[in-house]
């Protein structure tokens, strides 16, 4: 048994490293993570013991295509923690390259913007690269299951990032509502604009 | 009290006439080239004798605007065989108050075309079916060889590459 544990690892460490871009799939088990959020306590997946899935994005201060989602997110937030999908933030750029956001720009901006979600400081970078977040804003979805969370959705949010009134597809809220039904989501990855992470 | 008033009124004047100033040098530049999709697409498809070279940019993108030299060297060393367009994807609201003055400022020489289409998963896999829509991204093209780049570059490093496409004409 354990011969065949062995076998399965390496065949997937194999299939990682083919693939050209690195990070999850849809259908990926995600990591769990320990990051320090804008209040000082550290925040993790299996903290919220409820959680139906979560919308994990990655977002920083300084994006304009990010500073246009701000008020979208905290609404998907609002509308989704209680029904068991909460929305939590992560802040994936090295701040000595963009030292707008730091902790305390973080911490400033949730406080401006009456931020209701975790907003999560991915310090030494680790988290991202395991997603394959390579811009913000960058979402995750992703469902709860005994294997662990699932991930079921990765891309942007909408499909209009200038005007919130002109949005014809919500990706996330379509997926979300899906996951709720039981339903397939009918679009799994979507392609948006954003800043690269600052390395 | 008096050359305290001499003072306010003549900085208030002097930032004034600043103010016009720049906005009278970006009024003779020539007009922003806008498209949705479907006006940048054939600049992604030229057919000309050239190697095309291709770059997603905005002013607010700090790498982006770290490399843009870099394009505008490429564009004066190798004007007979290369063309290089500039692709911004600077937001509406800021074509006056950032991308004129930018343009301006810098004085680039090379083709600046603007993109201002929202529905970006339409479109970004039709640039390139890996890019999952962050930039800075590049795309260098001729009529043997059409290559995407997820990366910034540095001087040396894009000239090398654009060699390859020189040398398989």
């Amino acid at each position: 048994m354990n011969v065949i544990y062995s076998l399965l690892i390496f065949f997937a460490a194999v299939l990682t490293t083919d693939s050209v871009d690195n990070g999850y799939d849809i259908g990926d088990i995600a990591t769990d993570f320990n990051l320090e959020n804008i209040d000082g306590k550290f925040v993790s997946l299996s903290d919220f013991n409820d959680a139906k899935g979560f919308i994990i994005v990655f977002t920083c201060n300084t994006c304009p295509y990010a500073v246009l989602y701000e008020d979208r997110i905290e609404a998907l937030n609002k509308k989704y923690a209680s029904q068991g999908y909460p929305l939590i933030a992560i802040m994936p750029n090295n701040v000595q390259t963009k030292p707008g956001d730091s902790m305390k720009s973080m911490k400033q901006r949730a406080i401006d913007k009456g931020f209701t979600f975790p907003y999560l400081m991915d310090a030494g970078q680790k988290i991202y690269p395991q997603y394959g977040a390579t811009k913000t804003p960058h979402v995750y979805i992703l469902e709860s299951t005994t294997r662990g969370p699932v991930v079921r959705y990765i891309g942007g949010i909408d499909d209009n990032y200038k005007d919130a009134t002109l949005v014809k597809t919500n990706y996330v809220e379509d997926a979300i509502e899906a996951l709720k039904k039981g339903n397939l989501i009918k679009q799994t990855t979507t392609k948006a604009i954003g800043c690269s992470i600052k390395l | 009290m008096k050359y305290l008033f001499i003072l306010v009124v003549s900085c208030f004047l002097s930032c004034k006439s600043e103010v016009k100033t720049e906005v009278k040098l970006t009024a003779n530049l020539p007009p922003l080239e806008i498209h949705d999709f479907s006006g940048v697409e054939p600049y992604l498809n030229l057919e000309g004798p050239k190697t095309y070279v291709v770059n997603f940019w905005a002013t607010w993108c700090a790498p982006c605007v770290k490399e843009l030299p870099y394009f505008e060297a490429i564009q004066a060393k190798y004007i007979e065989d290369v063309e290089v367009i500039l692709i911004s994807l600077d937001f509406p609201r800021q074509y006056e108050s950032k991308l004129k003055p930018f343009l301006y400022k810098h004085q680039l020489k090379s083709k600046v075309v603007v993109l201002d289409d929202p529905d970006m998963n339409y479109w970004i896999p039709k640039v390139d079916s890996n890019w999952d829509g962050a930039i800075p991204v590049s795309l260098i093209y001729n009529s043997s060889k059409r290559s995407f780049y997820k990366r910034t570059f540095a001087y040396n490093e894009l000239e090398a590459e654009l060699k390859t496409f020189l040398t398989t004409k």
